[in-house]
C-alpha cells in the first residue's frame, strides 16, 4: 500500500470550537458550511477532521468530514455535507444551525489521503466524495502548481453535481441517472478511465478515490485494470 | 460542556454495550480500508509467526483449518463510530498459532501485517489468552474479500483497525512498534471503553 504523507498530528487530539460563519447552497441535498475555527493549525487537502455536537442531557454525536477548503491562513475552514434521511448530525446542519452557532471540530486526521501537491494527481469521486478531492483541486489552483491534475467525478444528475460551477477542464463529469443533452448516461467506466492512464504524467499518477464504499471498490477495480500500480491508490470510503 | 443549540440527537436507549461515543450499526456493516481489495485466493494465503519466538513457523490455508476451530460470538467497535452486536466470526484462536511457536519471554508486542503492506501494533498481552483470532468465516460464510476474507486478525476487544484485514503474519517484538494507523495518528492501543481513539486520547 501506498506510504503515509507526514504531518503534524500534535493538534489532532484537541477538541475545538468551531463557530459557523457562512452556509452556501450547494445542490439540493448538499450545502458548504464555513466554521471560523481560530486555533486551527491548517491541513493538507485531502484530510478530514471530527466534529461532535452535544446536547443538552451531554449526549455526543461524532462524525467525520473532509476538508473542502484548501489549506489557507483566514483562519477558517469549510465543510460539505450531504443531508443525509434522517441523519442525526447532517440533519442538524441542514435544519437547524445558522451563523454564529458553534461546534466542536478535533484535527485534522490522517495523513493517509492527504496530497501536499507533490506529484501528479489522478482525482476519482462520487457523490460527496469530491469534497476532499476539490480541496486538492483548489489548493492546486490557490497555489498555481503546474504538477498534472485530472479528477473524474461522478453524480446522480448536473443539479446535484457538487461545485458544479467551479469545475474546470481538469474535471470530466459521469452522470448515472440524468445528463445534459448530449451526454451519455450511466456509471463510470473503464473508457472513463483509460484515456487518462494512457496519457500518464512522467513517474506516473498518484490516484485518490473518495465515496461510498460501493464506489471506492468500483472505481479502485477500474484504475487497477486500466494499469494503475495498487500501491498508489489511496482510497477514502465514506461508509 | 458545550452544548450544541438546538441539538437534540436521536431518542436514545440505554446500551451497556455500547462504548461512548459509539453508534449501533444494526445489520450494516460499513467497509473502512485504505487500499484496494486484493483478490487473494485460499490457496495464496499463508500466516506467519516470526520475530521473537523459539520456532518460527509459516502455516498455509490447510495447515491452518488442521488447528482447533475456534468461535467468536459477541461485538465489534469501529473507531470510526460504529459497533456491532452480535457477531459470529469463525476460525482458529490466536493461542493455538502460539502454542507452536512458542513466544520467548523477552517478547512484549507484536506487529501484525496484512498481504497488501498494512500494519498494526499491538501489545502481546491483548492476542493471547483467548482474546484474539485469525478469523476466516463471518456467519457461517467465508468471510468476504472487503471484510479481509480469505483471513483477517480479529481482536475484538479493541477498535476494529487492529483486526488486520488479509493478514499475513504477526512479528513478535520487545517493543511497540506503530503501524498504519498509529503513525497516522491512531492510539497505540485503541480500547473502545476508554475511547483510545487518537494518540493523546
Ligand atoms: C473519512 C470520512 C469523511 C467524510 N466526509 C464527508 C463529507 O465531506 N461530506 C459528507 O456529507 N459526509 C462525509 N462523511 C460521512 C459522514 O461522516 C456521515 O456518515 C454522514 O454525514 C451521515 O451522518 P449523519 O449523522 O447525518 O447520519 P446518521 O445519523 O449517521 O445516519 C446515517 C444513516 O443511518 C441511519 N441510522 C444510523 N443510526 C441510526 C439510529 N440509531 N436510528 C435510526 N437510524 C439510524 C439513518 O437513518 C441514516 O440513513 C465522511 C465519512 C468519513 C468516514
Amino acid at each position: 500500500m501506498p506510504a503515509r504523507i507526514a504531518v503534524s498530528e500534535q493538534v489532532a487530539a484537541v477538541w475545538q470550537t468551531a463557530t459557523v460563519a457562512e452556509i452556501r447552497r450547494e445542490t439540493p441535498r448538499a450545502a458548504t458550511f464555513r466554521l471560523a475555527v481560530p486555533g486551527w493549525a491548517g491541513h493538507l487537502p485531502g484530510q478530514h477532521l471530527m466534529l461532535r455536537l452535544t446536547a443538552p442531557d451531554g449526549y455526543t454525536a461524532q462524525r467525520h468530514y473532509s476538508i473542502a477548503s484548501a489549506p489557507d491562513d483566514s483562519g477558517h475552514i469549510e465543510l460539505t455535507l450531504d443531508h443525509v434521511p434522517d441523519g442525526e448530525v447532517s440533519g442538524w446542519f441542514h435544519t437547524v444551525a445558522r451563523p454564529g452557532d458553534t461546534v466542536e471540530v478535533r484535527g485534522p486526521l490522517s495523513g493517509f489521503f492527504a496530497w501536499p501537491g507533490d506529484r501528479p494527481a489522478l482525482l476519482l469521486g462520487a457523490g460527496s466524495g469530491i469534497v476532499p478531492l476539490m480541496s486538492m483541486v483548489r489548493h492546486h489552483r490557490r497555489l498555481g502548481l503546474t504538477v498534472p491534475l485530472r479528477m473524474l467525478v461522478s453524480a446522480r444528475s448536473p443539479e446535484e453535481l457538487i461545485y458544479a460551477a467551479e469545475l474546470g477542464a481538469e474535471t470530466t463529469a459521469v452522470f448515472t441517472r440524468s445528463a445534459p443533452p448530449g451526454v451519455p448516461v450511466g456509471r463510470m467506466a473503464a473508457a472513463h478511465v483509460a484515456p487518462l492512464l494512457a496519457g500518464s504524467p512522467a513517474g506516473g499518477w498518484e490516484a485518490y478515490v473518495c465515496g461510498s464504499n460501493g464506489f471506492a471498490e468500483h472505481a479502485s477495480r477500474l484504475l487497477v485494470a486500466a494499469g494503475q500500480p495498487v500501491d498508489r491508490i489511496r482510497i477514502e470510503r465514506f461508509g | 460542556m458545550n452544548v450544541t443549540r438546538g441539538f437534540t440527537g436521536r431518542p436514545r436507549v440505554h446500551n451497556p454495550g455500547l462504548p461512548p461515543g459509539q453508534y449501533d450499526a444494526g445489520e450494516d456493516w460499513p467497509v473502512l480500508s485504505a487500499e484496494v481489495t486484493p483478490d487473494l485466493a485460499p490457496a495464496d494465503w499463508s500466516f506467519r509467526i516470526d520475530g521473537l519466538v523459539e520456532r518460527p513457523h509459516t502455516w498455509d490455508w490447510d495447515a491452518a483449518h488442521a488447528l482447533p476451530a475456534s468461535a467468536y460470538d459477541g461485538d465489534i467497535h469501529c473507531v470510526t463510530g460504529w459497533s456491532k452486536f452480535g457477531v459470529r466470526f469463525g476460525g482458529v484462536s490466536l493461542d493455538a498459532f502460539f502454542d507452536v511457536v512458542r513466544p520467548r519471554a523477552s517478547a512484549t508486542h507484536v506487529l501484525a501485517r496484512s498481504h497488501t503492506g498494512y500494519t498494526a501494533g499491538l501489545p502481546l498481552a491483548d492476542v493471547t489468552g483467548g482474546r484474539a483470532w485469525i478469523a476466516w468465516e463471518y456467519d457461517g460464510r467465508p468471510l468476504p474479500a472487503e471484510h479481509g476474507g480469505p483471513a483477517r486478525l480479529l481482536v475484538p476487544h479493541l477498535y476494529f483497525w487492529k483486526s488486520a484485514k488479509w493478514i499475513a503474519g504477526l512479528t513478535l517484538l520487545d517493543h511497540d512498534e506503530p503501524g498504519f494507523w498509529e503513525r497516522n495518528g491512531y492510539h497505540e492501543r485503541g480500547n473502545p471503553w476508554q475511547e483510545q481513539r487518537y494518540s493523546g486520547d
